[in-house]
């Protein structure tokens, strides 16, 4: 069991910066995802911890020893690519047994260690098969076997659901949690997946433009996110945002919702909704407008449960309300978070009774 | 809406059709498919079938050049072909030949193919030095070998001498013995098809998922190991059919020897191909030449399908 970390880690493409000073540690046996959109570094920076790539600044240290300079080989670590790049030629058993020929591993402990990691991931009836006729599901679990094998101090995964149809994908991703958790080896996954990240990490790092935007528990990120950023990265919907003179207030679309239908408390704010759209997504009704007497620029979304009974029309103007306690403060220039403006809340037309 | 008007429609209908169904002809993909294909069967017929035919034939009868003669004489010209001490040793050199030159080729196009792929600069300028062999008519690049191995003016003297293996002022005589002029015609056909056989491996070569080969490095396999273990076996596919090609060019040509060393000295370069010129063409006896020339068919057809079988089952499954 180990940890890893990063000490200003910059790793330059030509003039561009994949990865702009990125300052990491992980807790021995943590699930740590690195989330954020495409091209913001984070696939980038696993590949640096993996000894993939050099850094153009910075360091990577493994269970307290800097690796640097260090070839992949030499780090202890495991990785599972997004296409499993289980090798096609190879027999099931003849794959997971690869790491080992590479570590020297004496010919005669590898049956065991076959056995012991092919019934961890109950793959033992398919040690004869060759890769093309597994199943995704399968071939994650031979690329996860093959991944622990050879007993790593790290685990990296690079987007490994995302080439899994929606279904399995479900199924795939509770399975990596279980995994983790039985295996307790400190692991670092990379996705563009919220719902992953949310549901796998310990703590997610959000990731843009080559720097951490905020690092924290899923409800950490979620509740109190540190920049707009975050606040619209995280969430679908994305939290609304709603420019107020010298300050933004964001809330999330599920605690907006009709005062017809909910009421209205004490600590709650009523404001006017013109409803322009209403999308029925099955389990959730989104709908769409603007809050005309507070900033009427601005795109506003509700996320409203089925099981809420209220019919949302377009065209029309209803009052909804929303928890005092739910709102977020941000700068409007720097999109940082700030605290609740001295002056109030101008533009909501008044608080509940 | 009365019956009259939906009539008159139908028959408008019934006369605008003949123009748009002719329009429309070359869009049926049963008239399309035979058209785009007959250029290329016309081609196929009178290039290789009608040729083949005709060696067939000529092979089971005694026909000779300027005689009106025409007899089927059964397998009686075959016997009189195998009977030739000079074609077998055509037989063997063929088969020598075509061996060791596709051997020193596949070795050295993966090679070639390993550095090409890799990054450096003049990469492209290296890329383009190694494809001209086979821009070069095979003719051509015969003849300037010709003059390389030039028993008097061969530059390969000079590296002798200097190398103490000839006396200073002595020659080589590269193509004047018979392991040297052996030796000379293996080294050219491998000059010639380095290049095809190195452009297919170098495109198999960068078909490998960056991800395997990223993976099998994060595995902890060094150089060898990924080498031997991972790049050649996905290789191997693409390298049976850079074989499959060399192979089938090498047994075939004529031009390297009979540029090179008209089959000599002696018969210690002959190869059927060139055997076959020799008796039918030089040699006037057309129907042993056919016969010597029907001996490449049935080897060039076994191992056609045997390479494309074993590159299907390597690449299918």
């Amino acid at each position: 069991m180990a940890t890893v970390q990063t000490r200003g880690l910059r790793k330059e493409f030509g003039q561009h910066a994949a990865v702009d000073g990125i300052d990491l540690e992980t807790e021995e046996g943590e699930y740590l995802v690195l989330l954020g959109p495409s091209g913001c570094g984070k696939t980038t920076l696993l590949r640096l911890i993996a000894g993939l790539e050099h850094p153009t600044a910075g360091d990577v240290i493994i269970g307290g020893e800097v690796v640097t300079g260090l070839p992949p080989r030499a780090r202890r670590i495991a990785m599972v690519f997004q296409s499993y790049a289980l090798y096609p030629h190879k027999t099931v058993r003849r794959n997971i047994t690869f790491p080992l020929a590479a570590a020297g591993v004496p010919r005669h402990e590898w049956p065991e260690k076959v056995a012991w990691a092919s019934d961890l991931l109950g793959i033992g009836p398919m040690l004869d098969r060759r890769p093309r006729q597994l199943s995704g599901g399968e071939r994650q679990r031979v690329a996860l076997a093959r991944a622990l094998v050879r007993e790593p101090q790290l685990f990296l995964f690079d987007e490994p659901l995302s080439n899994l149809d929606a279904k399995l994908r479900t199924l795939a991703r509770d399975e990596l949690k279980e995994f983790q958790r039985r295996m307790g080896i400190t692991t670092v996954y990379v996705t563009h997946d919220q719902v992953e990240a949310m549901g796998l990490g310990d703590r997610v790092a959000v990731l843009n433009q080559g720097r951490v935007q905020q690092i924290g528990t899923p409800e950490q990120v979620y509740d109190d996110p540190a920049n707009t950023f975050v606040a619209t990265f995280v969430g679908a919907p994305p939290m609304n945002l709603l420019t107020m003179r010298d300050t933004m207030v964001g809330f999330r679309p599920e605690n907006f919702l009709p005062e017809d239908s909910v009421g209205s408390r004490e600590g709650q704010l009523v404001c006017d909704f013109e409803i322009t759209r209403v999308e029925n997504l099955g389990s959730d009704r989104y709908v769409y407008g603007t809050v005309p007497d507070f900033d009427p620029e601005a795109k506003v979304i509700a996320k409203l449960p089925s099981t809420l009974p209220a019919s949302p029309r377009p065209d029309t103007r209803e009052r909804y309300v929303i928890e005092r306690a739910k709102l977020r403060f941000f700068g409007v220039e720097d999109g940082e978070r700030a605290s609740a403006p001295a002056s109030g809340l101008p533009g909501w037309s008044r608080e509940a009774r | 809406m009365s019956s009259a008007a939906a009539s008159t429609r139908r028959g408008r209908r019934a006369r605008a059709r003949p123009p748009r169904r002719r329009r429309y002809l070359l869009d049926r993909e049963r008239i399309l498919g035979p058209l785009l294909l007959l250029p290329a069967v016309l081609y196929l017929v009178a290039v290789v079938g009608y040729p083949l035919v005709l060696a067939i034939m000529y092979s089971f009868s005694d026909v000779v050049l300027g005689s009106p003669r025409f007899d089927f004489v059964g397998l009686q010209t075959f016997r009189r072909a195998i009977s030739e001490p000079t074609f077998v040793h055509a037989l063997e050199h063929s088969f020598l030949i075509t061996g060791i030159s596709q051997v020193l080729v596949i070795v050295l196009c993966t090679v070639l193919a390993f550095v090409l792929a890799a990054n450096f600069r003049g990469k492209w300028f290296l890329r383009f030095l190694v494809l001209m062999p086979w821009t070069t008519p095979i003719a051509l690049g015969a003849i300037i070998w010709l003059w390389m191995l030039d028993s008097i003016f061969t530059p390969f003297d000079w590296f002798a001498q200097k190398l103490h293996v000839v006396a200073p002022g002595g020659h080589l005589v590269l193509l004047g013995h018979e392991g040297t002029a052996l030796g000379s015609v293996i080294a050219v056909q491998t000059w010639r098809m380095l290049p095809l056989a190195t452009v297919i491996v170098l495109a198999g070569l960068s078909s490998i998922p960056r991800d395997i080969e990223e993976q099998a490095v994060v595995d902890g396999a060094g150089f060898w190991r990924r080498l031997f273990s991972v790049q050649l076996p996905l290789l191997a596919p693409v390298i049976l059919v850079a074989v499959l090609f060399g192979v089938v060019f090498t047994f075939t040509d004529m031009a390297v020897v009979f540029i090179l060393t008209g089959g000599g000295p002696g018969d210690a370069t002959q190869v059927l191909p060139s055997w076959a010129f020799y008796k039918g063409i030089n040699g006037g006896n057309l129907s042993v030449g056919a016969a010597d020339a029907m001996f490449m068919f049935p080897v060039l057809l076994g191992l056609s399908v045997l390479v494309l079988r074993l590159a299907s089952r390597v690449g299918g499954d």
